[in-house]
């Protein structure tokens, strides 16, 4: 379904991406980790066109990404997308930010677009919050407001770009109890985490990413049970020793 | 020495410095909106991406920022009628010279203000699929506004101060009414310090108010 053929980025002389080339197809969550400045979160936004790449090719549903006739703002209303920051709508209620795009890009009734806010928030445990501002709900709620904001658009897949990395403790549990539940009803999924635990449930693959290059890509047995490469190795003994 | 004031004066001639005062209101009023309408166009010129625009406007803004506002009343009571071939009243050509001078300023507070709003926010809007006027319209500007309202409010405190200045052009706004009848009847202090209060007196509230803005929103 998505599909990335050599894509490469550059900062002015300084590359982000290298050669990356990978494939999430239907159904498939794949994990993406790597030390940062990595360039996985480059790489995860270049799948819906919030970063441009310099070389290479990506596809979303047949749909070319960099191609410049691309209706991106309505290939992306088919990608869900969710933010290490959440970046719910300051202004707004948790519940008029899940009805905004329902109603300006779908074009649904304000009266659906609530109900299916409504829905949505209940499945995420928060049905008594849709009238409370984001400042007013705790990180994990706020992020879990994001995750409903992404579902209401009926996405062919989501994107997460390290959910839980502004999470205190406590919270974590919560956001990634959804996305699990996300991935076990089939979900296609690209998450950005440092999140092992995650990865080990429910990631079809893992992707290690090292210095804007994709280093191994492999099943989730084979990349927990032995990593092939030195350097996924020793970020695993990192992250993992405690 | 305060016995030989006679503030009477003001109560008789209250009509006339009411006229004045309308004027000066009217003026700021007409001022402020079009100073704000233009300047957010020029703003959001600013900041597109079509750079040959935004140098345009970057240009216009540093050179009208650079003149004396006195100057550019000046220059719009005779440029107007000779632009369009017909005599225009004080009133317009004045109305004009604040519009464009106003919204160099305003331009430049609603630039910053909508550079305030996070990155990510508009990542986060187009993301889910607005367009870029979408993203600007539902999600960038209501904050932005939040952020720019006092100092806004503070640009207008000025502008109100400033409309004074017409009368270089002979209109008689509230300033100008009061130096009349200052001149006819020989009561400068009293006319000059009924002028100092009226002004304290709006500018101060005006103040106030945008105090209270601030501390309302702050976020």
């Amino acid at each position: 379904m998505i599909e990335l053929t050599g894509v490469s980025k550059w900062y002015g002389r300084f590359q982000v991406l290298a050669n990356c080339s990978m494939r999430i197809d239907k159904g498939e969550v794949v994990v993406i980790c790597g030390p940062s400045g990595s360039g996985k979160s480059t790489l995860i936004k270049c799948i819906n066109g919030l970063e441009p790449f310099s070389k290479g090719t990506i596809t979303v549903d047949g749909i070319s990404v960099g191609d410049p006739g691309t209706n991106l703002p309505k290939l992306r209303s088919r990608i869900g997308m969710v933010f290490q920051n959440f970046e719910l709508f300051p202004h707004m209620t948790a519940g008029e930010n899940i009805v905004l795009a329902q109603q300006k890009v779908l074009g649904r009734e304000r009266a659906a677009a609530k109900t299916k806010a409504f829905e949505l928030l209940t499945r995420m445990g928060l049905a008594e919050h849709a009238a409370k501002y984001p400042a007013q709900l705790s990180g994990g709620q706020q992020q879990r407001v994001a995750i409903a904001r992404a579902l209401a658009m009926d996405p062919i897949a989501m994107l997460f770009d390290e959910p839980t990395s502004a999470l205190d403790p406590e919270m974590i549990t919560e956001v990634l109890d959804v996305m699990v539940k996300l991935a076990e009803e089939g979900m296609t999924m690209a998450v950005v985490t440092h999140e092992m635990g995650f990865a080990r449930k429910v990631a079809d693959r893992v992707v290690f990413m090292d210095q804007g290059a994709i280093i191994e890509d492999a099943n989730k047995e084979a990349f927990f049970g032995t990593p092939r490469s030195e350097r996924a190795q020793l970020f695993l003994s990192k992250i993992l020793q405690h | 020495m305060l016995g030989g004031f006679d503030f009477a004066i003001l109560w008789a001639n209250a009509p006339f410095l009411w006229n004045g005062m309308l004027l000066t209101m009217q003026l700021t009023a007409l001022a402020v909106t079009g100073g704000l309408l233009f300047g957010v166009i020029l703003a959001v010129l600013r900041l597109s991406r079509v750079h040959p625009l935004a140098w345009l406007v970057e240009g216009y803004v540093n050179f009208l920022r650079s003149m004396p506002l006195i100057l550019v009343i000046f220059w719009f009571y005779t440029l107007v009628p000779k632009l369009i071939g017909r005599p225009v009243s004080g009133f317009y050509s004045v109305l004009i010279a604040f519009v464009m001078f106003e919204a160099a300023y305003y331009s430049e507070i609603v630039r910053a203000g909508i550079s305030s709003v996070r990155r990510g926010q508009i990542a986060a809007a187009m993301a889910l699929g607005l367009t870029n006027l979408q993203a600007m319209r539902y999600v960038i500007l209501p904050q932005a506004v939040r952020n720019m309202v006092p100092v806004l409010l503070t640009q207008s405190i000025v502008m109100l101060q400033d409309t004074s200045l017409v009368y270089v052009v002979g209109l008689r706004d509230f300033l100008t009414s009061a130096d009349i009848v200052a001149s006819r009847d020989n009561r400068p202090t009293e006319l000059y310090m009924f002028v100092a209060l009226v002004f304290l007196v709006v500018c101060f509230s005006a103040s106030r108010l945008v105090n209270r803005l601030r501390r309302r929103y702050a976020l």
